[in-house]
């Protein structure tokens, strides 16, 4: 993992330092809360319906042990014992109070931990693939990349005010789990046919209301580019970009009312111009930053356990934890480990202090020390010896934290909605724990497959709907929460936008919906077809039939 | 408001005889009728890339904050700087405060058209970071920089 030197350690302690300033100018009066808002919000500070919260930056998703213990102990003392994962490997808190927020950043930057952008419009935290420098699938490790645009764009001068906020995902496997081609920048590591390893660089995706996948403006960036490119198109994107209508503000407007085509020119104009101006790393320093992600300490093992086996056979829920909750690591005798935060029944993302610390503790034991947060608001542990599966796969039954979940349609993402937001028409944490509920059965899961849902409170999407193989949308209908349901989106390398349905659901009838949808996947599906795959083959007409037939 | 200017990485106030300011769209259609000009102003709209003019006999260029959150001449400061090699006062005005001026002193503006209360408190603002991770168009060397000096020298 990436740690501090001096020179990080001085800028994220003053950082605080200057928060800390800004938040007594709040306090004394002397700024009003008109004044105080840009400021807290170029920290992670948002108000909400009933209080402060507070974002925590997990640059692309990676931890320590020491680091999730802090948030743990953060969650006790400043919050009500608990935490939120997000959709951006992000970790929330609901309940601090403005006056403790300076002590608390400070408690964070101890541990290497800061709120830096993210929020605001400016370059927020950068995210990746959760099994970087894992799986087998991935060329290089996307990590170092992640690392040297977190720095670049930490406190860019230019960039601070754009005209709104700017997100940038990186992986580097064919699988994308990081939903690049829905984010402002999307960037995919690989390598050529000269084996030259560089970046897809697509641009202009996004959900909210006017949701777009985006576009390929170049090919192939040589990857020493990586910092002069991205200076290129922030430029072009800044001075371009409309300001007039917040809900136009975004790249993918820009992108997507230019033409690509024309906006790919704008960009490589710029580049050319700056390409040679000392923004790009010299190789030293790559190296350096490299250095930090250097494989970890990995035993030499055969690629089968006959411990795993044994225990497999043993418990079959252990069996089925394994099937459904791990995934092949790229050194034999290690597996991945997913921790899902997708209880039945339960909140997505909330993670409680214990539960935090048990967390830190299994890795320090079991898994090199690493942890990892996905954008589907899980967790990873990215090194787990297969002959420790058991032992981990216990102690994560202790701490409620074992359900064989993932990717499976209890796995759901849902925004804060109703409960938190202000800007909420609906609510969403409910819905995510009714379907829960009624598909609670992990073997009738196991037997769906693959099926992601996903829930937002309002057209924001925080929940990112537009990409559920099953979205579902709240909406006001004369002062009732209504719902609609999109269909056959993905966030992931076939990325699509999901279609609307139909009309508005009540929230009675939603999870019914959802019930019907998995009928007519179940009475048609062929072979091991995924829910998206048994839709995108037969169309929305039954699907839609079988939700609006009459009751 | 405040006139502050940017020297040696400190803000002093500034008393000066009021400029002849001319717009760039005047001074394009008749440059001989603002010959006595002396600052140019630009507004945040304007693209600098059909600039086809000599910056370099105005004293001052003036990019515009209609507000804090425009962040539109910071590229244009930078620009004027780096790319047209523009080296005389580049002086920001509209919604200029405390928190900007960082940022804008690291785009190359070192003039100030202060709107904040307390024009003594900004010059703090602007020493409360060390380094900085990137280049840009106040000559700062990045932290990159700084660690390969550092390398070489142990
Ligand atoms: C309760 C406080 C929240 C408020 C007021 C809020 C507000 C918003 C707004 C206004 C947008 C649209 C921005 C735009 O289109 O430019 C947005 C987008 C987004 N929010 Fe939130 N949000 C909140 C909480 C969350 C949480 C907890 C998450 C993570 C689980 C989240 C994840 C996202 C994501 C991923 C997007 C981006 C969608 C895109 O790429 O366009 N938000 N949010
Ligand atoms: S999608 Fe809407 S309701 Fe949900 S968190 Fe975002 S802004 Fe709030």
């Amino acid at each position: 993992m990436y740690r501090y030197d001096e020179f990080d350690a001085t800028m994220v302690a003053e950082r605080v330092a200057q928060f800390r300033g800004q938040v007594a100018r709040r306090l004394s009066g002397d700024l009003t809360e008109d004044q105080f808002k840009p400021l807290r919000l170029m920290n992670g500070l948002y108000l909400q319906l009933h209080a402060y919260m507070l974002r925590v930056a997990v640059p692309y998703g990676a931890m320590s042990s020491k680091q999730m213990r802090r948030l743990g102990e953060v969650a006790r003392k400043y919050d009500r014992g608990y935490g939120h994962f997000t959709t951006r490997q992000n970790i929330q808190y609901n309940w601090p109070a403005l006056v403790d927020v300076p002590d608390l950043l400070d408690e964070l930057a101890d541990v290497e931990m800061h709120a830096i952008q993210t929020s605001g419009n400016c370059i927020r935290n950068v995210t990746s693939d959760q099994y970087a420098g894992a799986t087998a699938e991935e060329i290089e490790d996307p990590r170092p990349y992640c690392e040297m645009i977190r720095q670049w764009s930490t406190f860019h001068p230019e960039f601070s005010f754009l005209p709104r906020k700017f997100k940038i995902a990186v992986t580097a496997a064919p699988h994308d789990r990081a939903a690049v081609k829905v984010h402002d920048i999307g960037l995919i590591l690989y390598k050529n046919d000269e084996g030259e390893t560089g970046f897809e660089v697509i641009v202009g995706g996004g959900l909210g209301r006017t949701p777009y996948v985006g576009h390929t403006i170049r090919k192939f960036l040589p990857k020493e580019y990586l910092l002069s490119y991205l200076e290129a198109i922030l430029r072009v994107y800044n001075l371009e970009g409309r300001r007039d209508n917040m809900y136009k503000a975004r790249i993918k407007i820009l992108v997507n009312s230019e033409g690509a085509d024309k906006f790919a020119e704008a960009v490589e104009a710029e580049w050319a111009q700056i390409k040679d101006n000392g923004i790009d790393l010299p190789r030293e320093e790559i190296a350096r930053i490299n250095d930090y992600f250097a494989p970890p300490a990995f035993e030499t093992l055969s690629a089968e356990s006959a411990a795993l086996e044994e225990k497999k056979a043993a418990d079959k829920d252990f069996a089925r934890w394994v099937r459904a909750n791990t995934v092949a690591h790229k050194i034999p005798g290690y597996a991945i480990a997913n921790i899902s935060l997708k209880p039945i029944g339960g909140i997505p993302g909330d993670i409680s202090d214990v539960q935090m610390e048990a967390v830190a503790d299994i890795a320090e034991k079991y898994s090199l020390d690493e942890i990892r947060a996905t954008h589907e608001q899980n967790l990873v542990l990215p090194h787990v010896k297969k002959d420790d599966l058991y032992a981990v796969y216990k102690a994560l039954k202790e701490a409620d934290l074992a359900t064989a979940n993932i990717g499976m349609v209890s796995d759901i993402i849902a925004c804060p909605g109703l409960d938190y937001c202000s800007l909420a028409n609906a609510r969403s944490i409910p819905i995510a724990q009714r379907i829960s509920e009624r598909f609670a059965d992990l073997g009738q899961q196991e037997e769906l497959g693959e099926i992601k849902i996903k829930i937002s409170g309002c057209i924001n999407a925080c929940g990112h709907h537009h990409v559920g193989h099953i979205g579902i949308l709240g909406v006001d209908k004369k002062g009732e929460e209504f719902y609609q349901v999109t269909l056959g989106g993905s966030g992931a390398e076939d990325a699509s936008l999901g279609e609307i349905a139909g009309r508005g659901l009540s929230s009675d009838q939603v999870v019914d919906a959802v019930e019907k949808l998995v009928g007519v996947y179940r009475q048609h599906r062929q072979d091991n077809e995924r829910f998206l795959d048994t839709y995108r083959r037969l169309g929305a007409d039954p699907f839609k039939e079988a939700l609006y037939e009459a009751a | 408001m405040k006139l502050l200017k940017l020297s040696r990485g400190r803000l002093f106030p500034a008393f000066e005889e009021p400029l002849a300011e001319v717009s760039l769209d005047a001074w394009r259609d008749n440059p001989q009728e603002h010959a006595e000009a002396t600052a140019l102003t630009i507004s945040n709209d304007t693209s600098l890339a059909d600039i086809k003019c000599d910056l370099h006999g105005f004293s001052v260029i003036i990019l515009d904050f209609p507000a804090f959150k425009d962040g539109r001449a910071y590229s244009q400061a930078r620009l004027l700087r780096e790319r047209y090699g523009y080296t005389g006062e580049i002086r920001a005005r509209g919604d200029v405060l405390r928190d900007q001026i960082f940022f804008m002193a690291r785009c190359g503006f070192n003039g100030f058209e202060f709107s904040g209360p307390d024009a003594d408190d900004a010059s703090a603002a602007l020493e409360e970071f060390s380094f900085a991770y990137q280049p840009a168009a106040d000559g700062i060397a990045p932290v990159w920089r700084k660690r390969l000096g550092r390398a070489a020298a142990a």
